[in-house]
C-alpha cells in the first residue's frame, strides 16, 4: 500500500509540474491543484498507514491496546485541503479576470510587468 | 495579568480590528479610524512585548494550556519581538499613509480589513513555535496579499499577480511536503521538540533533504536567487501603500523563517547547509543589484534592491558567527524601515507625475525640497553611507565576514553596495535633479488640506527620523542585535523555555514510525508514547 501511494504521489507531482510548464494559464492552475494533492497524499503516506484501527481508546484504558492510525497527519491534511481549496478558488477568479481584461490565457503574452 | 498574554496580542489585535472593520463594511470613515487605532495598539503591544522579552529573554504561551509538544506553542524570543516591533512600525506608517492615497474603490472593496488580515498572518508567523502553524500563518498572509495585490484589477496587477500566486503556491506545496516528511521522520512538528530530535537523528541524508525542502519553501518567500522572479514581476503593480507594506514585511517573513530553521533545526551539518546558504547569499546580492541597474522605473529599481538586500541578511546567517548574525539582525531592522520608506517616497513622486518612469519625472528637488531631502537620506542609508543606519548594518556584516575569513562574500558585499549607491544616484539624478519634463500635466501633491499633507509626509518623516536615529544611536541597536544573535546561537535556551519538562522527549528514543523504517510495532510504540505522555499530563 505504501508503495502504491508513493507512486501515486510521484505521479501527481510529475503531472503537476508538467502542467505548470505548459503555456496556458488554465493548465498552470490545474498543475498547482495536482501539486497540492500530491503534497497532501505525501503527508498521508508519510504519517503511516494502518488499516481499520481507529484512534479511539477503549473505556477504562489509559492507552490504545493495538497499533492505531495516527490522527494528526489527517488533521493536517484536512487543514491543508481547506486552505488549498480557498486559494484555488481565488486563483480561478484571478485567471478569469485576467482573461477578461487581457483577452489571452497564454503565459508568453503576459510579460508586460516582467523585466 | 499574566505576562504571557502579551505574546498573543499582536495576533489578536489585527484579528479583532479586521472583524470590527468587516462589521463596519459600509462606513469608510469608521474603517479608517479602526485601522489607525488598531495599528497604534499593535505598535504599543509590540513595544510591551519587546520590553517583556528584554526582561525575561523568552516568553512562551502554550495555547489552550496544552503542553508542548502536543499543543500549539507561541514563542517570543528576541528575534521574534524585534520582527513584531518592525511589523507594527511598518503597519502604523502605512495605515496613515493609506488614509489619503488609497482610492475609494479599493477602500469599498475592503482594503482596510485586508491589511489587518495581512498583519495578523505576518505577526503569527513571527510568533509561532510550531511548523504547521507557521504554514497556516503563511497561508493567511498569502491569501491577504493575493487580494491586496489584485485589488483594483488593473492590467499590470493581474499579470503580476499570476506569477506571484503561482510561484508562492508552489513554495507552499514544497513547505507542506517538507512538513509531511519531517513529521514522518521525527513524529513532531513543535520546533523546540524538532530541534532536540533532529540533533540526534541517525540518518544525516534525510536531515539534509529536509533542510533543502525548507530552503526551497522559505527561500521562495524570501526571494533568494534563483527563486525570486515573482517579486520584481509583481511588486511595482499595486498601489504604493500596498507595495510598501509588501516590500517591508513579506520577504522578511521568509528571511525570519530561514533564520529560525537554520539556527534552530538544521545545525548538524553546517559544512553543507551554511556553505550553500553563503553561495545563495552572494548570488542573490549580485543578481538583485544587476537587475536593479537595468531598470528605469522607480518602484522596479527598488523591487530589485529588495532581492539584493535579502542576500545581505542571509550572509550573516550563512557565516553563523555571533558578529555576523548580529549584522543580519541589524540589517533586517535597517532594511525594513528604509525600504518601506523609499517605497512611500517613490509613491509621492509617482502621484505627482502619474508615473514612476524615470523619463517622466524630474525637477523634484525644486518643487518638493522636503521630499528630496527625505529621499536623499533614505537612499544614502540604503547604500550604506555613514552615519546612517545602513552603514553600521553593513559594517557589522563585513566585520563578521572578515572575522570568518570569507573574503569572497565580503568583496561581493562591498561591490554590491557600491552598485546600490550607483542606482540610488540614478533615481536621484533623474527624478530630483533633472529639470521637470515639459508639457507634463503634473498634479500637485500634498496641497489641499493640512490633514492630507500630514498623512502623506508624516509617516515618511517619522521613518527617516528612525533611520537617522539608528545611525546616530548605533550602539544600543548593535547591543540589541548582538544579544539577539547570541540567543539564536544558543538553541538550548529556546528548547528549555518551550519544553521545561524535557523528560518527555529525552527519555524517549526517536520514534521511528515513519516510512523510512517502519514496523507496525514501532508505530504502535510511538503512538502509545504520545498518549501516555498526554495522559501523564492530564492526571
Amino acid at each position: 500500500m505504501d508503495i502504491l501511494l508513493a507512486i501515486t504521489v510521484g505521479g501527481l507531482y510529475a503531472a503537476g509540474i508538467y502542467m505548470m510548464l505548459r503555456r496556458s494559464v488554465v493548465k498552470l492552475l490545474i498543475g498547482l491543484g495536482l501539486l497540492s494533492h500530491g503534497a497532501n497524499l505525501l503527508i498521508f503516506t508519510a504519517g503511516g498507514i494502518v488499516r481499520g484501527r481507529v484512534p479511539v481508546i477503549p473505556a477504562g484504558e489509559s492507552q490504545p491496546l493495538t497499533a492505531i492510525a495516527d490522527p494528526l497527519p489527517q488533521a493536517l491534511i484536512l487543514t491543508a485541503i481547506v486552505i488549498s481549496f480557498a486559494v484555488l478558488a481565488f486563483a480561478l477568479v484571478l485567471i478569469y479576470r485576467t482573461h477578461q481584461t487581457l483577452g489571452t490565457d497564454d503565459l508568453d503574452q503576459l510579460k508586460a510587468t516582467d523585466t | 495579568m499574566n505576562t504571557q498574554v502579551a505574546v498573543i496580542l499582536p495576533i489578536a489585535i489585527p484579528l479583532a480590528s479586521m472583524a470590527i472593520s468587516l462589521l463596519a463594511w459600509k462606513s469608510v470613515a469608521a474603517q479608517k479610524v479602526i485601522g489607525v487605532v488598531s495599528s497604534s495598539l499593535l505598535l504599543l503591544s509590540a513595544a510591551v512585548l519587546m520590553w517583556l522579552v528584554n526582561r525575561e529573554d523568552i516568553l512562551v504561551l502554550q495555547v489552550g494550556s496544552w503542553p508542548a509538544p502536543f499543543g500549539i506553542t507561541l514563542v517570543a524570543d528576541r528575534l521574534s519581538s524585534i520582527m513584531v516591533m518592525l511589523a507594527g512600525l511598518v503597519m502604523f506608517a502605512v495605515s496613515i499613509y493609506s488614509l489619503v492615497t488609497i482610492d475609494d474603490r479599493r477602500v469599498d472593496y475592503g482594503f482596510f480589513p485586508l491589511i489587518q488580515l495581512l498583519l495578523m498572518g505576518v505577526c503569527g508567523a513571527f510568533l509561532t513555535g510550531d511548523l504547521f502553524n507557521l504554514y497556516v500563518w503563511f497561508e493567511v498572509m498569502l491569501i491577504a496579499s493575493f487580494v491586496l495585490l489584485t485589488l483594483g484589477g488593473e492590467r499590470g496587477q493581474l499579470e503580476g499577480a499570476i506569477k506571484y500566486v503561482a510561484l508562492n503556491l508552489m513554495s507552499s506545496a514544497a513547505f507542506l511536503a517538507a512538513i509531511g516528511v519531517i513529521y514522518a521522520a521525527t513524529g513532531t512538528l513543535n520546533m523546540a521538540d524538532l530541534a532536540v530530535k533532529l540533533r540526534s537523528f541517525p540518518d544525516e541524508g534525510i536531515v539534509s533533504v529536509l533542510a533543502m525542502l525548507f530552503l526551497i519553501a522559505f527561500g521562495t518567500k524570501a526571494a533568494v536567487f534563483p527563486l525570486f522572479f515573482w517579486l520584481p514581476a509583481s511588486y511595482h503593480t499595486p498601489p504604493v501603500a500596498v507595495s510598501a507594506i509588501f516590500a517591508g514585511l513579506l520577504t522578511k517573513v521568509g528571511v525570519y523563517s530561514l533564520i529560525r530553521a537554520f539556527t534552530l533545526l538544521f545545525i548538524t551539518d553546517l559544512q553543507f547547509t551554511h556553505n550553500l546558504l553563503l553561495l545563495i547569499a552572494g548570488l542573490t546580492m549580485v543578481t538583485g543589484v544587476l537587475g536593479a541597474m537595468a531598470q528605469s522605473e522607480i518602484r522596479r529599481i527598488l523591487s530589485f534592491h529588495i532581492v539584493s538586500q535579502i542576500g545581505y541578511m542571509l550572509m550573516g546567517l550563512a557565516l553563523f558567527t555571533p558578529l555576523a548574525l548580529a549584522g543580519s539582525v541589524f540589517y533586517i531592522i535597517h532594511h525594513i524601515v528604509v525600504k518601506t520608506n523609499l517605497f512611500l517616497i517613490g509613491g509621492v513622486a509617482e502621484r505627482r507625475f502619474g508615473s514612476g518612469r524615470l523619463a517622466a519625472v524630474g525637477g523634484l528637488h525644486q518643487s518638493m525640497p522636503l521630499l528630496a531631502t527625505l529621499f536623499f537620506l533614505s537612499a544614502m542609508s540604503l547604500a550604506g553611507v555613514p552615519p546612517l543606519s545602513g552603514f553600521f548594518a553593513k559594517l557589522t556584516l563585513i566585520r563578521g565576514g572578515l572575522e570568518a575569513e570569507s573574503y569572497a562574500i565580503v568583496v561581493a558585499a562591498l561591490v554590491v553596495s557600491l552598485l546600490t549607491l550607483f542606482s540610488m544616484t540614478k533615481i536621484w539624478a533623474e527624478a530630483f535633479w533633472k529639470p521637470a519634463p515639459p508639457n507634463e500635466a503634473s498634479i500637485t501633491v500634498g496641497s489641499g488640506s493640512q490633514f492630507r499633507r500630514i498623512a502623506l509626509f508624516g509617516p515618511v518623516v517619522a521613518l527617516v527620523a528612525i533611520t537617522v536615529g539608528i545611525g546616530l544611536l548605533a550602539g544600543p541597536v548593535i547591543t540589541l542585535s548582538t544579544a539577539t544573535a547570541e540567543q539564536l546561537l544558543d538553541p538550548d535556551a529556546y528548547i528549555e523555555a518551550v519544553l521545561p519538562d524535557r523528560h518527555v522527549t529525552e527519555s524517549e528514543p526517536i520514534p521511528r514510525d515513519s516510512v523510512f523504517d517502519r514496523t507496525p510495532a514501532m508505530h504502535h510504540a510511538s503512538a502509545v508514547n504520545r498518549h501516555s505522555a498526554l495522559d501523564e499530563y492530564q492526571q
